[in-house]
């Protein structure tokens, strides 16, 4: 089993923004506990939506290429609670991507709510300062998480990078 | 763009409040990132991140905080201690950088002492001010 946190991406822009949607059921057994009689969904599994839905635009960036790994949570501030029957919408933006390295900001919404702000780094974990090596295998992105991306187109990569920022 | 050194400060000590998580107050041109203001490693490149968003400018990787090709190369550091050698190339690649008690300890695990709020602001400095 993967740990999968969003249901789809409902928008892509290649190297520039990305937006999935999660779904929220009370078949999701964590529900139950968090609280018995008030499910609401915790803060850090959204803190975990937002990386994946950033993390595979940073990823998409340079074609899946290198592994990305969340480094740093730069902020996390909450609004409001998501409920059982939610579908909430995770908007991610890269402010930076060079090299070694990325940073996001993003907007978690449910209808017009807004849900969080959730600011992100991710590293490109080949390229690390420290010069650990890990396994060739690229192990982040596995054919589960690609097929999250399935029926999305991402743009063209050099016409995106020409285009004159829409928001 | 042209700044004095106090604006940079301000600017640097934004940064790092917003980076690092600490109050604007801890921030003084003396401390030092690690040691004083609990930087790691990912935090070095959200720094240079953010800096060039602010200052408007280009930090190539390896130019405000050399370290890895330093450290790397065994021409420079020996048992743990930067070599004659190591030393000058430290003062050729970080100008930004006032060595001091380095020179005398030059102590691989001190490197870290010398990523300074001082030496940012004389690095933003070069790049804003330099004719």
């Amino acid at each position: 089993m993967r740990w999968i946190w969003i249901d789809k991406f409902v928008e892509f822009e290649s190297g520039k923004r990305a937006s999935s949607i999660k779904n929220v059921t009370l078949a999701e057994e964590y529900l139950h506990d968090h609280f018995p009689g008030f499910p609401v969904m915790p803060e850090c599994l959204m803190i975990e939506g937002m990386a994946q839905t950033a993390g595979i635009l940073t990823g998409e960036a340079k074609d899946f290429q290198e592994k990305v790994i969340l480094a740093k949570v730069n902020k996390a501030v909450f609004f409001d609670y998501v409920c059982p029957g939610d579908t909430i919408r995770y908007d991610a933006k890269i402010e930076m991507l060079t090299d070694e390295a990325a940073s996001t900001t993003g907007e978690i919404h449910c209808g017009e709510k807004l849900i969080a702000e959730i600011d992100l780094m991710f590293s490109h974990i080949d390229r690390n300062l420290g010069g650990k090596k890990f396994p060739k295998d690229n192990f982040v992105f596995t054919d589960t998480f690609k097929s999250l991306m399935r029926g999305i187109s991402t743009g063209d990569k050099d016409s995106s990078k020409n285009a004159t920022e829409a928001d | 763009m042209s700044m004095s050194r106090d604006e940079i400060f301000k600017n640097v000590q934004e940064v790092l409040v917003e980076a690092l998580g600490v109050d604007d107050d801890e921030v003084s041109k003396e401390s030092r990132l690690m040691e004083d203001l609990g930087a790691e490693s990912i935090d070095f490149l959200d720094i240079v991140f953010r800096l060039e968003k602010v200052f408007e400018i280009k930090i190539p990787r390896e130019e405000l905080f050399p370290a890895e090709t330093i450290m790397n190369n065994p021409d420079f550091v020996e048992n743990g201690k930067f070599t004659e050698k190591g030393l000058s190339e430290l003062k050729e690649k970080m100008p930004h950088t006032k060595l001091g008690d380095f020179e005398t300890d030059p102590d691989i695990n001190k490197l870290g002492n010398l990523f300074t709020v001082d030496a940012i602001i004389n690095y933003v400095d070069n790049k804003l001010n330099a004719a």
